[in-house]
């Protein structure tokens, strides 16, 4: 079975989004916070923030390295995952489940089929692995 | 997610460990001209196994520099700014090799093999510059030999370092004091077998010819397997060198910094005689020290990295490394402050990615083993 659940979409800079009526909710990949190592920090952006497509909307920071991460679809960020300020590693042990990073309210649902769903987000990390 | 990385578009060399790597999981990224790995199974694990127990370095990458001769001593005496006359056979000296200006080429690990015979271990990404530097002290009765090609180089640090490699070695390591070396034999192949290292853990740096360094390689994580060693990279060598406070060439210390600047005076030996770089150290001290580098601790939220701008109430400065390295674990690093600024406990501010995020300057190093 597949390590990325199939209830979400993924992007190809490897964060997904799960969509609950309006309401998407975002994250980081397990192969993304393998990659990273362990994070040390989150900075996310304040509620009502609004985003486009594919913008930065925060930063994560891991022992290595400073990586950027990007909204998977355009919309307004509701909530951020205020127990990622004093524990950053949640986001190393459950990077699709209490490490979420932040809500947001959709601004259209159509941005969604432009991303991969679970299959072809592991067939994406496979190739890139290869390359 | 974007993670940074580098253009791997160059040719890169290997080391002799280089398949061994591949084989291990090693992530590999170019570094100073070579393709290394930067970690096997994680930087912080690798970097906690180095201090609870041991890790295992190929760093072949380094430089060596072979001066020999009756009038070697004189070449390295002018070449390095510590006084080479305070070494005896076996022994070891940080030193580093200076311009006119005073500032720093690179900086060196110098090896005393006998009174005419020096090894002079240098920066992997400066050697090609370093052996250039050192041939022009090179003249009747000191021949200067480029010897990397012919010397493998793996780091076994951590507190079970010596445990390890002595079931390896029938040389009683226990009488290698810190900063001393043996010619001695690993396997039954002829090594140098030095206590130094960039961790800030005891250990040992064996230096051997690349043809036997794989054997060692397996054999070195064979022995350390009951005592849980790990092979590690550079990732780890960098956070663990950074806690320990020893420079990196590059990031702390370069060609626009002097060893005052550097808190380095401890390896310049005024009184030594003349050396390269040695006006320009008197008359830098004569006009005062312009800046200090300081160790900093982040009080505010955010992580310093290597180059960010550092504002400390009527001077500027710049961060030279920084992280949150896992033994510290909290976000530390290293800074260029005005000298008049640079007393611990000084408040900083620290331009993270637009954001002024509070730190102050604290007492060096940020670990010290026990």
């Amino acid at each position: 079975m597949s390590v990325y659940p199939d209830d979400r979409r993924y992007t190809r800079s490897h964060e997904w989004i799960r969509v609950d009526g309006d309401v998407g909710t975002i994250g980081i990949s397990d192969h993304a916070q393998k990659e990273l190592g362990e994070i040390v920090f989150v900075e996310l952006p304040d509620t009502g923030e609004i985003f486009d497509a594919g913008q930065e909307f925060g930063t994560i920071e891991s022992v290595k390295a400073v990586s950027e991460v990007f909204l998977p679809v355009a919309g307004e960020i509701l909530e951020t995952n205020k127990v990622l300020a004093d524990e950053p590693g949640a986001v190393n042990e459950d990077p699709h489940g209490d490490g979420w990073l932040v809500k947001i309210k959709l601004s259209s649902d159509a941005e969604m089929d432009a991303l991969m769903n679970a299959a072809a987000y592991e067939k994406f990390v496979e190739e890139e692995a290869k390359a | 997610m974007s993670v940074p990385s580098t253009d791997p578009a160059q040719a890169l060399r290997h080391t002799p460990l280089w398949e061994r790597h591949r084989a291990l999981g090693g992530k590999m990224v170019p570094f100073g001209g070579w393709d290394m790995p930067v970690e096997y199974s994680g930087l912080s694990e690798e970097h906690r196994a180095v201090r609870e127990r041991a890790g295992l370095f190929d760093v072949s990458h380094m430089g060596e520099i072979r001066v020999k001769g009756p009038k070697a001593f004189d070449a390295v005496q002018r070449l390095t700014c510590n006084d080479v006359g305070a070494l005896d056979d076996g022994k070891i000296q940080y030193s580093a090799f200076l311009t006119p200006q005073g500032t720093f080429v690179d900086d060196l690990l110098t090896y005393r093999i006998a009174a005419d015979d020096y090894l002079l271990v240098v920066n992997a990404s400066n050697t090609p510059k370093d052996v250039a530097w050192a041939k022009s002290a090179e003249g009747p009765g000191a021949a200067v030999e480029d010897e990397s090609p012919i010397w493998a180089q793996l780091a076994l640090q951590g507190p079970r370092a010596e445990t390890i490699l002595q079931t390896l070695t029938e040389t009683p390591l226990s009488r290698i004091t810190y900063y001393r070396f043996e010619a001695g034999k690993i396997l039954g192949v002829p090594a140098l077998l030095s206590r130094t290292g960039y961790t800030g853990e005891d250990g040992f740096e064996v230096y051997l010819h690349p043809t036997h360094s794989g054997d060692v390689w397996d054999a070195i994580l064979k022995a350390g397997q009951p005592h849980g060693i790990l092979p590690a990279g550079l990732g780890a060598r960098d956070t663990l060198r950074l806690e320990a406070c020893l420079a990196l060439y590059g990031n702390d210390i370069d060609d626009a910094h002097t060893p005052w600047e550097a808190n380095l005076g401890w390896i310049v030996r005024m009184k030594k005689g003349d050396f390269n770089g040695r006006d320009a150290l008197v008359k830098q001290k004569e006009a005062g020290v312009p800046r200090k580098l300081v160790g900093f601790e982040v009080t505010g939220r955010g992580i310093a990295r290597h180059g960010y701008a550092v504002q400390t109430g009527g001077g500027a400065g710049v961060v030279t490394s920084g992280t949150q390295p896992p033994t510290v674990g909290k976000p530390i690093g290293l800074a260029y402050v005005p000298a008049d600024k640079a007393a611990p406990g000084t408040p900083l501010t620290i331009d993270v990615r637009g954001r002024g995020v509070p730190a102050v300057i604290v007492p060096t190093p940020f670990y010290k083993r026990r």
